[in-house]
């Protein structure tokens, strides 16, 4: 985390203290996040899950021929198609074709990607506009705000706030009816996606039997974006993709249902290159962009593998009862929520975003609720190892060394009955001043305050339940098994 | 495994030391079944707290420690989810590049049991006879529910207790925001998850909440009696030891 970047924790505070993030994200859980895990116990197949899952790593695990076989598919069709290596070399690549071609604006169809490489500001500092098509990062946008959800970007403003932002910023009229509002947004992005010279896209899914890519959307703005400028550029994470149509047509479907209970999105569109000759619309030149960006690293790497099944469909925010309070700026990541707890250190640095390692609870609502049945509190687990001792291989430096010589005192106090019944003893004495007239410690000093900032804390018993045994069942207790059992014949 | 088979108490460190009434509630439900019980007196924390901060060496210590200490026993029960999730799944991970010590942690998981799925699901028993009047509500705790797949045991055996009216509280089985460290390190974050916790307890009309795990339980009364609120916080294993009938 850069300096002048607030931390998890301060994020997080402003998050709880936002009664609007609250309500919407209330909403948002308790529609979404259980309706999901209804939509799964409904499931026809109730195997699907966890087949598509199967096939989604078979696949990683010979990504390079799938994305191959894709960019074959492409290129066949008049496409281009570049593989890069880092967030760099897909911006110069992009910025490149833009300036060659002579764009001056472009529209975006909602993309995490494009965040994840900073292409918005690359565009900025060339002087080329770029507008978000999507309403919800439309909205974002304008508020020169940043998303907060995957899937419902502007999920941490009411329509009072998105009014009031819409009467500064594009001069209407106060109001905080949906519609009206809805229809200022189309007034303002139809002319922009009119004129613009490129559309810039993500990719939900490509599929590399059929040589094409699958854009879910539900408003439309996907397909004008991908037809109506002369350019269209998709972005793609090199992990993005099916191997057959069959497995496209599955993970479609758990995509649509995990983000929006949907049985399938408002439009699919397919792309698989420029238009041809005699075609109605679509664009001079279709232009992917596979990018890499760390994710071979994490390929490489057999306890990370599995978070690159992720279709990115939202569901874990929708559940995640860390995300449902603090929302999804304090992750610090175009990625939030369980699934950006994970891949943000992976990508980003894992010392850098060590609090999104750490400030989970390991409840297993994410795994539950995953339409791939993604592991990620195994994940956050291995990333704490990782920061326990460090790891050279994905340079880890240790967290925290006074953390780390407390678990080493800790494993010598339980590691022998002895230190640990004489330490819990003297902890016992120690504990008197703390104890309250009520019986309950109330204020710890140094990292127990963290506990006792909000909640009391019961003392340790005068005699444990080690002690308690020894006194009082230990020797009875061959006589107590048998008066047991007759108690029980008589009540038979 | 029957009302024989003599069952090993693995009583969490924290109920040893801050609630050793449960793991006597236990001995009290045991005994009324006529089930021989030992209680190794070796046994301290079984590393559960250094797995989830990350500290796996210090872990794998434990996790050592224990077996040797819990192999000789025919069965072994505890009174928490989130030990027995440890001991069960995170065990043979520790151990997953020494095939002998796997084998050893596999079959220790095998053998060791929560409370309420060994009284349901291994002896079949769900009356013990105890009596408990009052309107009852049951957080059911995240490593319970989720990891290890036990929702209904510990309704089946509320249920049963007489004069005790159970309801059911919105989202029972969300995280009541201990998580171990957690609780400490994001004490913000962790007390807006008990507030929301606790709010849908007042908002179900009970009395009493209850559960199987005694850390989401210390997170809860901990806060309850911060907030002054009147609500007793039981481990199930009182609530199965109360007021004998028979």
């Amino acid at each position: 985390m850069s300096a002048e970047e607030p931390s998890y924790s301060e994020t997080a505070r402003d998050g709880l203290a936002n009664a609007c993030l609250q309500r919407s994200l209330r909403g948002l859980q308790d529609q979404c996040g259980k309706g999901a895990l209804a939509a799964w116990r409904a499931l026809p197949d109730p195997t699907l899950r966890s087949r598509v899952k199967a096939r989604r790593v078979e696949t990683l695990a010979h990504l390079d021929r799938v994305l191959e076989q894709l960019a074959d598919g492409i290129r066949a069709r008049g496409g281009q198609v570049f593989f890069a290596a880092t967030a760099a070399e897909a911006n110069s690549y992009v910025l490149d074709l833009a300036r060659r071609r002579g764009v001056q604006r472009v529209v975006k169809g909602k993309s995490m990607l494009s965040a994840e490489i900073g292409i918005d500001a690359a565009f900025g500092a060339a002087g080329i506009e770029v507008l978000e098509s999507d309403l919800g990062e439309f909205i974002v946008q304008l508020a020169g705000s940043t998303p907060s959800h995957i899937i419902a970007p502007c999920i941490h403003m009411d329509r009072q706030q998105i009014g009031r932002l819409f009467a500064d910023q594009l001069h209407i009229p106060y109001t905080d009816d949906p519609p009206t509002l809805t229809r200022a947004a189309r007034k303002v992005l139809r002319h922009k996606l009119l004129t613009a010279d490129m559309g810039l896209t993500g990719c939900n899914l490509a599929c590399a039997e059929t040589g094409q890519i699958t854009l879910v959307s539900n408003e439309g703005n996907i397909r004008m974006a991908t037809t109506m400028p002369r350019l269209h550029v998709a972005l793609m994470g090199m992990e993005r993709i099916a191997a057959t149509l069959e497995d496209q047509r599955d993970l479609l479907q758990l995509l649509t249902q995990g983000a929006a209970l949907q049985k399938l999105s408002t439009y699919v569109s397919f792309v698989g290159g420029p238009s041809k000759e005699g075609d109605p619309d679509g664009p001079e030149e279709f232009h992917l962009v596979i990018v890499d960006n760390g994710r071979s690293r994490i390929l490489a790497d057999p306890e990370f593998r599995e978070v690159l099944a992720c279709i990115r469909c939202g569901a874990c925010l929708n559940i995640c009862p860390v995300y449902g309070r603090i929302g999804g700026h304090a992750y610090h990541s175009p990625y939030s929520g369980p699934i950006g707890a994970v891949v943000t250190p992976l990508l980003q640095g894992i010392n850098r975003h060590a609090d999104l390692c750490r400030g989970e609870t390991l409840c297993g609502d994410c795994r539950e609720v995953c339409p791939v049945q993604i592991d990620l509190p195994r994940m956050l687990v291995a990333l704490r190892h990782k920061l326990a001792y460090g790891d050279p291989g994905w340079q880890v430096r240790p967290y925290n060394r006074i953390e780390a010589l407390g678990y080493a005192i800790w494993w010598r106090i339980v590691g022998s009955r002895r230190f640990y019944e004489t330490f819990l003893k003297i902890c016992r004495t120690l504990q008197r001043p703390f104890t309250g007239p009520e019986g309950r410690v109330g204020r710890l000093p140094g990292w127990g305050g963290g506990w006792t900032e909000g909640r009391d804390l019961p003392p340790l018993a005068p005699m444990f339940f080690r002690e308690r045994w020894r006194q009082m069942y230990r020797e009875n207790q061959t006589e107590r098994g048998q008066q047991g059992a007759e108690e029980r014949h008589h009540g038979q | 495994m029957n009302l024989h088979t003599p069952v090993s108490l693995f009583i969490q460190c924290l109920v040893d030391t801050m609630y050793p009434e449960v793991g006597e509630a236990m001995v009290r439900i045991f005994d009324r079944l006529g089930v021989p019980l030992a209680y190794p007196e070796g046994q301290t924390c079984c590393g559960q707290p250094a797995f989830n901060s990350g500290y796996q060496r210090e872990a794998a210590a434990a996790a050592r420690r224990f077996i040797e200490l819990f192999e000789s026993a025919e069965t072994i029960v505890c009174p928490s989810g989130s030990c027995v999730a440890m001991v069960r799944h995170h065990y043979p991970e520790l151990f997953r590049d020494d095939p002998e010590l796997r084998a050893r942690a596999e079959a220790v998981g095998a053998k060791t049991f929560e409370l309420t799925e060994y009284l349901v699901d291994v002896l079949g028993v769900t009356d013990l006879g105890a009596v408990f009047p009052g309107i009852v509500t049951y957080h059911e705790s995240c490593h319970l529910s989720r990891t290890l797949g036990i929702r209904e045991p510990p309704r089946h055996l509320l249920r049963r207790v007489q004069e005790l009216h159970l309801v059911e509280m919105d989202n029972s089985d969300s995280c009541c925001g201990f998580g171990g460290a957690f609780s400490v390190n994001y004490p913000d974050i962790s007390l807006a998850m008990v507030d929301e916790k606790i709010n849908n307890i007042l908002k179900s009309g009970a009395g009493t909440v209850v559960g199987c795990d005694i850390g989401c339980l210390m997170q809860i009364r901990g806060r309850l009696t911060r907030r002054k609120e009147n609500i007793r916080v039981l481990h199930i294993a009182q609530i199965l030891a109360a007021g004998e009938n028979r």
